[in-house]
This record gives structure tokens, sequence and C-alpha cells, in this order.
């Protein structure tokens, strides 16, 4: 292990955390919150100076390898999840300080799962603040240090491979300075257009902001209790669309913008998304028009896309108390919330290319039992996948269900109703939010035990950085020099 | 720069790493998906499994839009085929590596008609080198500048030497004036010494100078400065063709151990005054029958990194006066292999790779100079490069006491119309003079680059 790498990475980290505390401070000397805007310009000036400090003695050996990459990032996003949760303990918004990490964690890691009952009388920045801990963490704050701060050069690849969703992560320029640059552009594009859209359709800038933040790193919160009910159903609408978008492959875009349609539809995982969305929210539509819970069958539709969109993409918006859906549609979209985004997206979950090697891998297993001698492999994209990749994703697909059933395990020592207990998992490590029952759309986290809430931090987290950096960090051979 | 390589076998590997180095954007193009994996993994660059010559991979590498592509597979039809496509589709510069001697008489032909800016033959690059070390057998490294009016010579100092524990500036004057001592590695450490600097016993000097006094430099050192009279090389591939055919061109008796029977019937045809030897050159009855005890040099050229080094340490325990060359494929182990003390190692992949990234930096350079050769030393720790001088550089036409120079640079020498002058402060650089460099400061691209801002 470099520890002075890691060192090194890490107070550089806290120094960008820093700079971003300096967007809700603004935000709280635009609104006049002063006792605000005191404690984010303190939590804001520690981090540049310790960030600063930290970092002012450059590593000799700058070589790290995929070990430091994964603990990095694991270690990188508990620093962060803490020191993010210091202005709402500080401000009283969150009294409890374990509650107020649970919040923040739930922020990066863009599950939009609260402890909160209220969130209507909220300050404006430390609500600001947490729609925008959503955004920092969608695209992942690694990322973002690789692509502003000069730093690892040829070895910041095992960072961004660590903290990028997806089973094969790869480059899109030779550079990841600039793969990270692009991503990042990308992203920000999406967010602006889309903060535009909604400040159309009759939003305040404040309001289309956040909400833009929550949908664009796919997270949740939502800046009324309400959710996005209240709003018209053009503003649902555009909130549906981006949604949508953002659960795509981001390499999509890229090759959108370097005009090559054909290699952006040539992905699989794109079109299987977007298949499985329409049918899931024709299927669910319908469902829930014949249990009579929405009598016009256009709205119906409606509720039941953006809801589909809400839960695949892993953003965890609710326009309808979805709890109150008929059994096929919750069951369904319980489902889908267990598949997820696509890889390389700002989503969570299995992710859909994952089960598509999943899945065919075990249909050309089925078809060696037929044809013993048969030679056959997994086609993705139009290429064969070598045999690494598949592997991987089966022994993710292990870890992912032993974590799950592990986690329900602990939870169910609280006692809640079987859909309490196993959905809270089921929407933390997707990263969600919303589950079914207690923690359905109206519901939220605040009575689990303490136990059962770092649990499901940690499942938040290992849910968003994909599990392997979180158990790399647990297995004790990590540490050793 | 975008560069595309294809093929990532030993050159390939070493050339992305030097580019990769240097900033460029490389993607690179292999057959095997393994090797793509662990390129990508210990690089910052992108890979793409597939064959180079097809124009959709290439199209997937960008060739569009890329400013150079450089084919170095295994082989020589391959490479000039994607230079080809690369030029039609992209239209790059384009490099390709081409060893069979049989297109190396047609080279200028088919650099004209497929547009390639540069050929090169890594086994004929090192059989040069080691043609060169057989010249002057005392010296461990030899390069040429100035189209070989100028040289660069490495040699090691040992406890009979006339330089050892002398401080630069006590050094006699008959030896100073000749040439300049630009380079001393000693152990791990590379140093470019000031006037106070004590040379040690065991220390590896640089020295640079116009060609004719190198040679006097040695003999006033009391070392041998004549070419050697007969050498015995192990394995008859391309690389000991290549070196065989100077030799025999210089009158020196030449010897080749070529297990291939086959082979070795093309070389009598190819070589007739050489004594060709059919047999397996680690055969220690067979060496000792055709003279190794005896022969003033020893080259081994096998393919298997092991196998020549130790023959050349064997030869050395046997002959010790005899002048070795080991060719070492392995970069990795630069440190270790100089440690064993035997005599020259030629590094065949290094210098392709120096050749290439001497041509990229020239490309990248700005018009009033370029790079007319670069050399990479003492594991790519220091460089040598030569630089035209055109008109208008803040260089031009001041004494080079009030050039203001960056820390770690060195002028060498400066070529004014072809005549070679070992440099003191009262000189001075004129408008087209070519100069020479060596700097602890890799990455010069410019004559410029020297100046303090």
């Amino acid at each position: 292990m470099n520890y002075s790498m890691v060192r090194f990475v890490l107070f550089r980290l806290l120094t960008v955390l820093g700079g971003l505390l300096i967007l809700p401070l603004l935000v709280a000397i635009i609104y006049r919150e002063y006792t605000a805007a005191q404690i984010f310009f303190l939590v804001a000036i520690s981090c540049l100076v310790l960030g600063v400090v930290g970092a002012h003695k450059k590593p000799l050996n700058k070589v790290i390898y995929a070990r430091e990459g994964f603990f990095i990032t694991a270690a990188a996003w508990i620093i962060m999840s803490i020191v993010g949760a210091v202005p709402f303990f500080l401000t009283g918004t969150i009294p409890d300080f374990v509650d107020a990490v649970f919040e923040t964690v739930s922020g990066f890691t863009t599950t939009g799962g609260s402890i909160l009952t209220s969130v209507d009388s909220m300050a404006k920045s430390v609500q600001f603040w947490r729609t925008f801990t959503h955004w920092v963490g969608g695209m992942g704050v690694l990322v973002f240090l690789i692509a502003v701060v000069p730093m690892a050069d040829g070895y910041s690849m095992h960072l961004m491979r660590a903290e990028s969703p997806g089973p094969v992560v790869g480059k899109i320029v030779p550079k990841v300075k600039d793969t990270a640059k692009i991503l990042y552009l990308i992203y920000f594009a999406i967010t602006v257009v889309e903060t535009v859209c909604l400040m159309i359709s009759g939003l305040g800038l404040y309001e289309a902001v956040t909400i833009s933040f929550s949908t664009a790193g796919t997270g949740g919160f939502a800046i009324t209790d309400s959710g996005i009910g209240g709003y018209s159903t053009l503003t649902q609408g555009i909130i549906t669309v981006f949604m949508a978008l953002c659960g795509v492959n981001f390499t999509v875009y890229y090759f959108l913008i370097q005009r090559k349609p054909k290699e952006a539809f040539a992905i699989d995982e794109v079109k299987f998304y977007f298949g499985v969305m329409l049918l899931s929210a024709f299927l669910i539509g319908l469902n829930v028009y014949m249990a009579g819970i929405v009598n016009n069958p256009g709205m119906s539709f409606h509720h039941a896309l953006f809801t589909v969109a809400s839960v695949m993409t892993t953003t965890g918006f609710g326009t309808l108390d979805f709890d109150k859906w008929p059994m096929f549609s919750k069951t369904l979209l319980m489902g889908l919330a267990l598949v997820g985004a696509c890889a390389g997206s700002t989503g969570g979950g299995f992710k859909f290319s994952r089960a598509l090697i999943a899945v065919r891998n075990a249909r050309n297993e089925l078809n060696f039992l037929v044809h013993p001698k048969a030679v056959k492999r997994v086609f993705m994209d139009g290429h064969t996948l070598d045999g690494t990749t598949v592997k991987s994703v089966s022994a993710y697909l292990g870890l992912y269900v032993i974590t799950m059933v592990a986690s329900i395990l602990v939870v169910s020592l609280d006692n809640f109703d079987y859909a309490t207990t196993v959905t809270s998992v089921i929407a933390t490590l997707n990263n969600i939010g919303p589950g079914l029952s207690m923690v359905g759309p109206t519901g939220n986290y605040s009575q689990f035990s303490y136990l059962s809430k770092f649990v499901l931090m940690f499942d938040m987290l290992a849910g968003r950085l994909e599990l392997l950096p979180m158990f790399i960090m647990l297995k004790p051979g990590t540490w050793k020099k | 720069m975008r560069i595309i390589v294809v093929g990532c076998g030993n050159v390939g590997m070493t050339l992305t790493q030097q580019l990769s180095k240097e900033g460029h954007n490389i993607t690179v193009i292999e057959e095997k998906s393994s090797v793509v994996q662990a390129v990508v993994n210990n690089l910052d660059v992108l890979g793409i499994v597939g064959n180079g010559a097809s124009y959709s991979i290439m199209k997937d590498a960008g060739i569009e839009s890329a400013d150079l592509m450089i084919a170095v597979t295994n082989s020589d039809e391959l490479n000039l085929l994607c230079c080809l496509i690369a030029k039609k589709a992209g239209n790059c510069h384009t490099i390709a590596r081409v060893r069979n001697p049989v297109y190396k008489k047609e080279i200028n032909f088919i650099k004209e008609e497929l547009g390639l800016s540069l050929v090169i033959n890594p086994e004929e690059a090192a059989a040069v080198e080691a043609g060169r070390l057989l010249k002057l057998p005392s010296a461990t490294k030899i390069e040429t500048f100035a189209r070989g009016r100028a040289e660069l010579v490495r040699l090691v100092i040992d406890d009979n030497s006339r330089l050892r524990d002398l401080a630069l500036r006590d050094i006699p004057s008959d030896l100073k004036k000749q040439v300049i001592i630009a380079v001393v590695s000693r152990g791990n450490d590379v140093f470019i010494p000031d006037g106070n600097f004590i040379i040690r016993s065991g220390d590896e000097i640089t020295i640079i100078g116009p060609s004719s006094n190198t040679t006097s430099f040695f003999k006033k050192l009391g070392l041998p400065a004549v070419k050697v009279h007969s050498s015995i090389i192990i394995g008859g591939g391309g690389t000991g063709y290549y070196l065989a055919k100077q030799l025999i061109a210089l009158g020196i008796k030449v010897t080749i151990f070529e297990k291939d029977s086959s082979r070795c019937k093309e070389l009598t045809d190819l070589l007739p005054q050489a004594l060709i030897i059919n047999g397996d050159g680690t055969d220690k009855d067979m060496l000792l029958e055709e003279g190794v005890m005896s022969t003033e040099s020893f080259v081994a050229l096998t393919n298997l990194d092991e196998e020549n080094i130790m023959l050349s340490m064997y030869v050395k325990s046997i002959n010790p006066k005899a002048k070795l060359i080991t060719k070492v494929h392995r970069v990795n182990y630069g440190e270790i292999i100089g440690s064993l003390n035997i005599g020259s190692v030629l590094y065949p992949k290094n210098i392709t790779a120096d050749r290439i990234v001497q041509f990229v930096r020239g490309k990248n350079a700005s018009q009033d100079s370029n790079i007319e050769t670069l050399y990479k030393m003492n594991d790519d720790r220091v460089e040598a490069l030569e630089f035209i001088v055109r008109q208008g550089s803040p260089v031009v036409g001041k004494p080079l006491v009030d050039l203001k120079l960056k820390k770690g640079i060195l002028i060498a020498c400066i070529s004014h119309y072809g005549e070679i002058i070992s440099p003191s402060g009262e000189s001075v650089i004129r408008d087209g003079d070519s100069v020479i460099v060596v700097t602890t400061r890799t990455g010069l691209k410019d004559i410029n680059d020297i100046l303090e801002n």
C-alpha cells in the first residue's frame, strides 16, 4: 500500500470538498441565512486549509495499483460523507450526528432516502447542499478530482475504475483526464438544459436548480414534502425525460456529439433499457388504471412512466404513493429496482449490462447441457466478451446477493414488517431511496436502530461504489504495506 | 499529438511508454486482448483489440483525426498495409517497422510510393551501433551527431586511468581541450558534472566531441583506439547479418554461429567471406574450437536474453581482453545488467523507440529549430539532443556565459558549417549551427527550451 499517495489524494479531495462547500455558502448569503452562512464558511475554510496543508508534501512514489485505487475510493467516500454531514449537524437541521451522516451518505450515493420527516422548513442553503450532494455524487467526486486537479498522472485510471459504475470501465479518449473532463461536461450540460426546461415549465430558479441536481445525479431528494407530486404534469414530464436520460450510459452522448450515431445505437444495454422501461410503464399503467387508482388512462400511463423511470434510474422521486398500488405493480417496480440503470450512467443498481451478461451467460450454460460440445461465447454490443468479464459479473452477482441477504438479516433485528425490512435494503443497496411500507414514498428511515442505519449506510456506499471498494477496504490484507 | 500505435510487442510497448510519458494522446491497436489489458492497466492510453490493418478498427481508433500512425507489428507486410490504409483514411504521418533485407534495397521506392514519413529497421539500427563499438572497442557506447562528425562516447574509468581522482578543472589541458565530459554515472546516480566534480574509479563517463578527437582522447588515456580484427557473432538473424556485412567491409574476420542449417545456407550465400558455423553457440567445446580464447570481440545476438548474458559472462571469464557486446530485449532490468560488467549492452527496442520519439518531438517543435538527433541514456534519465538553430532564435549571437540556461543543461558541442567546436564560455551560437545539448531535463522539444524564461 502506497500510504503517502493515499494521504495525498485524500487531502486533495478535502480541498475540492472545501471548494464545493462555497456554493451553498453563496446561496446562504443570497437568501440572507447568516447563521448557515457562518457554518458553511467555517466548514469550507477548515477543509481548504486542512486539504492544502495535508497535500503540501507531494509523494515521491506516485505509483498506485488497483488496490490503492479501491482503497482511496472507499476512504474518500466515507470521509466525504462525514465532512458533508457537519453542516446538517451544526445548523441544527439534523440534531443527531449519525442521522446527519446517514442523510449525507444518502445524498452522495444518490440514494435519496431520508431520515427527515419534513423538509419544508429547512433553510434554503442547507436544502441546496442536500441536493448538491446528489449532483457531486452522481458522476463521482474522484472523477471530478481527476478532471480538475493534476494528480496521479497515468495512474488515475485505477481511481476512475473504482468509482465509475459498470462491469467494464473504459476510456472514451486516450487520456483519463480528458475522459473525466468530457464526462463532467456532458453531465453539466444535461443539468443546465434541465434547469432551463424546468424554468420554462414555470419553476423558479432555485427550485429548478435543486431539482435538476437531484435528477441529474439520479438522487431523489425533493425540496418539498409532497415530492414531485405538487408540480404540473408538464414539469413532471420534463423530469421523467431527464431521469431516463441520466440513466443512460454517458458514452452514448459522447458518440452522438462525435456524430457517430451508429456506434451510439450499437450499445445493447441502452436499447434494452428503453425497451424495458416502456414495456413496464405500459404494464404498470394498465394495472393501476384497472385497479381504479387513476381514472384517466393517459394520466395513469404518465404516473406509471414517471415511477418506472424514477425506480429504474434509481432516482426515487414520486408523484403518487406507489405503496398503495396493486401488488403486481409494486413487485414489478422492486424487480426493476434490482436491475437498475445502465453502466456508465449516474444511476445505481445491478446495472443493465451486468444483467444482460448474466442472462446471456446462463443461456449459454443451458445450451451446453443440450449440446455439450458447442462453442458459445457471450456477445455484447456486437463484440464477444472475454472470459474475465463474464466471470467478474458472476462474482459480482454472488457478492451482491450475499450483501443483500446479510443486510436484510441484520435489519430484521428491528422487527419491522417484511416489506419494510426487505425493501429498505433493496432501496439502499441499489441507491433508489424509497422502498415499500414504512420506507415507502411517504415514509422515511428515521425509525431504524443505529445498527440498521450503519448497515444501510454501508449498503448505500457499497451500492454506489459497486461493492468491491468497500469490501477491499474491509479485507485485512489491503492495509499491509 | 494524437498517435496510433499498431502492434504492442516489445518495441510497441517501449514506444507507447515513451510517448505516453511525453504527454501524447495514444491509442494502441493489438490483436491479443491480454496484451491490450496489460497496456491499458499500466499506461494512460486507450486500447483497442483488433487487426490494425482493418479500416473499421482504424476508424474506431480515430484515424481521421490522428496526426501519426506507427506500425510496429511483427510482420513487415502488415505494417506496410497499415501505413497504406492510415495514409488513405486519415492522411496522417506514418512510420513502419520493416525488417526484411529484401525490402531494404527497395525501401526508398516503398517509402515514396506509400508516402511513409519514416521507415525503421531495428535490427539494422542495432547492427550499426554494434559496428561502431567494434571500431572503438574501449568504448561501451558510441552515438554520432552532425552526420557523423561529432561523437558521443561512453567509457568506464578503471583503477589505472589518468583521470582517476581528478577534479574536472584539473584535467591536463591536452585532454580537456579535445572533448567535453558531459555525463558521469556512478552506481545508480547520474550527474552532469561541473569543474569541481571529481572522477572516481568505476565511474562511467560520457564524452562528446569531434569524431577525430574522441579517438585521440582514447589514445592519450592509453586505451586501445583501433578496430578489432576478429569477431565471433552468435546468432545469424537479421542483426547478425547486418553486422557481419559491415564488419566484412571493414576487413574484420567474422565467424557466425547459427543453429538453423537452412539459415546457415542462406548466410553463406549472402556473406561468402564469413565463416558460418552450423551449431549451437552455447556449446562450450565448439566455441573453444572456433577460437573464442583468442577472438578480439564477441557479440551475443541470440533471441534469448539469458543466453546472451550467460555467454558474455563466460567469455569475459576465459578471455577478459575481448570486446563484448550483448543484445538484451528486456529493458526493465538495465541497472542489474549494467552492474554485471559485461561490456556493451545493446537494447534494440530502445534504439527504435528513440528514433521514433525523435521524429515525434521534431514534428512538435516550433519553426525556428528542430531536433536532428535524440539519444536517451542511463535508463532514460539523460538525453542528448542535436538541434538545428534557425534564424531568430534567442540563443543566437550571445556568448554562452551570457545565456541563462535552465539547471541540468549542458551545451556539449556546436557544429558550425561542419566545423565541430567543443564550446567554452566565450563561444557563440550562430544561425544554422547545430547544437548538441545534454540534459537531465527530459522532454526538450526546441532549442529555446534550454533557456530560463
